[in-house]
């Protein structure tokens, strides 16, 4: 392969590591916009939503088949349920602690992610489960540089469900109320805006498309693990800080940036697969050191 | 002391029982702090082997927490990669010491530089910003120093280094389980005094001033970044200090000993107990390693329980099991 196969061939990987990574982190910038809260479960919310995707598709495969069907059926009840389950989150641990200290509630999110990582390693004895599906191996080859057509079809809906987001956010009533209430809260209250209503609103829209990706991953890979949140909350967390933490838009840049950035990393000579890692945190601790606001970020540095 | 100026003016609530009051009395707490040293000297002549790995097991952990409670517990920082500084301490020793030979006493102050060092690298850029921004890097720099004990050649690569050499100590060579109860005894019992007094000195309440306000702290004259780098690095030699122990009673250490659950581990043992207070963190430590010993029955679902106890902990009780009190 020529040097611009393999260049060509990581930009495709990077876009579907990316647009995984984006779809993570707009959860995390959405509910760090609204109430400046680090959402350590998020990356949970994701392993959720792959093996509640997983559950679900079981039990519509005998209906629907394990093609694209069963899988978008699959994918779309398990983003309500675990939209549901980050609301019930916000409100059973979230919410009795917003005036508490800082570190306080940063615990209790650590123990909503130990509470849910635990449960599914509980319930599945720390296995792997294979994510089996009938979409076949079949795709478009240019050159040397080969995508599936499930790589194209994961990368659209991505990209339609972050669209869809983005005309929600910017064009809709709520989406407005969001934006306002990251603002100033307490203005929104005097203005009749139901804020506890649309933080809510937040968490299951956050919660939903970290399931979608959930479910994304666990189609590209083919198999689920309790673990796998714990990673990609990180990358993602990443991604949102390169975008500049609050911004929607900046989440969807940073997260391809960084999906981009890793497929390429680990082309340069002495950095391997297994360093991979390593340069993502690298570059997340170089970014805060020299642009903590991101690429599309508010240029105030906040205090605790 | 600031306990003791305290007790006269504070009066005493309805439901503070007979025994808080006398607990209130400095000279009472050092009698029972007595007793209760007495008793775990004692111990190993009664305590069979696996009571005393345990309990030798508890000591460690109590340093471990100790250390990470002058971060998170003094100065309010959350740090989620703790087991870093561990395993620079364990490494610098194992390395040290089966690689070149050096005696296990002498890796200590090399540890305890090396630390430092990483203290400062990881603390100095990022303690400028919020804490909630800090909470992530150090979960980052966490995995960044596990895999590259994992990667890296002089680390032993994923199976670690094994066949470190146990220390002697005035001719006597440390290889039982009761030595090594002695020595993690001893090191908590320093760890406690270092805390203690660091607790109570200007550092101390500088670091108080810095976690309950930051802005008036600092127009006061601290130096909010100096003030919470030293906590960081002060912390950081504890986790180092108790890494080489850990590496000289192991003889051998792997990175998955350094995994995230582990600073996880050593961040709900402070927690639990109380952030910022010592006895309360030394309880918090206890719990720690007694809990999946008293649940092994209940095997996978033993760090749900664990977790599910600590949701509803820090709900309804945030401020840990024994608190500080603060005024």
């Amino acid at each position: 392969m020529s040097t611009l196969d393999i260049l060509l061939q990581q930009l495709a990987n990077g876009l579907i590591l990316g647009s995984f990574y984006a779809l993570v982190a707009l959860g995390y910038t959405m509910v760090y916009g609204i109430i400046k809260l680090l959402n350590f479960a998020h990356g949970d919310l994701y392993m959720c939503g792959a093996f509640i995707g997983f559950l679900f598709l079981s039990l519509v495969s005998g209906l629907l088949g394990e093609s694209w069907g069963g899988i978008l059926c699959s994918m779309i009840l398990s983003m309500i349920t675990v939209g549901l389950l980050g609301v019930l989150i916000q409100r059973v641990a979230y919410l009795p602690m917003l005036a508490a200290p800082r570190l306080s509630i940063l615990i209790t999110a650590l123990a909503v992610s130990m509470v849910l990582s635990n449960g599914v390693m509980a319930l599945t004895d720390g296995e792997y489960e294979a994510f089996s599906t009938d979409l076949g191996f079949e795709g478009l080859e240019m050159g040397n540089v080969f995508v599936t057509y499930t790589q194209i079809a994961l990368v659209v809906s991505a990209a339609l469900l972050m669209v869809t987001l983005f005309f929600f956010i910017n064009r809709t009533m709520y989406g407005k109320a969001m934006r306002a209430i990251a603002i100033d809260q307490d203005a929104c209250r005097l203005m009749g805006i139901n804020v506890n209503k649309v933080i809510t609103l937040t968490f299951f829209i956050g919660s939903a498309l970290a399931a979608a990706a959930g479910v994304m991953a666990g189609v590209y890979y083919g198999s689920v693990h309790f673990f796998m949140g714990f990673v990609i909350g990180l990358k993602a967390f990443t991604a949102a800080v390169i975008g500049g933490i609050g911004s929607i838009r900046g989440a969807m840049l940073g997260g391809l940036v960084l999906g981009l950035l890793e497929a390429f990393g680990t082309q340069i000579p002495f950095i391997g697969s297994e360093w991979k890692d390593v340069f993502s945190f690298g570059i997340l601790i170089l970014l805060l050191v020299f642009k903590p606001t991101g690429l599309l970020g508010k240029t105030e540095i906040e205090r605790m | 002391m600031s306990k003791q100026s305290q007790t006269p003016k504070a009066a005493p609530a309805p439901s503070r029982s007979m025994l808080l009051d006398w607990l209130a009395i400095q000279r009472n707490r050092i009698t029972i702090l007595m007793i209760l040293a007495g008793m775990a000297m004692v111990l190993p002549l009664v305590a069979n082997n696996y009571v005393l790995e345990i309990l030798t097991n508890a000591w460690f952990y109590v340093v471990l927490c100790l250390g990470l409670n002058i971060v998170v517990g003094y100065a309010g920082l959350l740090d989620l990669g703790y087991a870093a500084f561990f395993a620079v301490g364990a490494y610098t020793t194992g390395i040290l010491t089966s690689e070149f030979g050096v005696n296990f006493w002498l890796t200590i102050p090399v540890a305890v530089v090396a630390s430092m060092i990483t203290g400062v690298i990881i603390g100095g850029p990022t303690l400028r910003l919020r804490s909630d921004y800090l909470a992530i890097v150090t979960l980052g720099f966490g995995e960044i120093v596990r895999i590259c004990a994992r990667n890296l050649e002089i680390t032993g690569g994923a199976s670690g280094l094994i066949g470190i050499e146990r220390p002697s100590l005035f001719g006597l060579h440390l290889n039982q389980i009761n030595h090594f109860y002695y020595v993690f005894l001893a090191l908590a019992i320093l760890a406690c005094f270092i805390s203690y007094r660091l607790q109570h000195s200007r550092l101390g309440r500088a670091w108080q001033y810095v976690r309950e306000d930051e802005d008036a702290a600092e127009a006061m004259g601290i130096g909010r970044v100096a003030i919470k780098l030293y906590a960081y690095v002060i912390g950081a030699i504890f986790g180092g200090v108790a890494g080489c122990f850990f590496a000289a009673k192991m003889t051998a250490i792997s990175p998955e000993t350094f995994m995230f659950q582990q600073s996880v581990l050593i961040l709900v043992g402070v927690v639990l107990g109380g952030m910022g207070k010592i006895p309360g963190v030394v309880i918090g430590a206890f719990a720690l390693v007694l809990f999946p010993e008293v649940f092994r029955g209940i095997g996978s679902m033993r760090m749900l329980v664990f977790a599910v106890v600590m949701l509803v902990i820090i709900l309804y009780r945030p401020e840990g099991i024994w608190p500080a009190r603060r005024t």
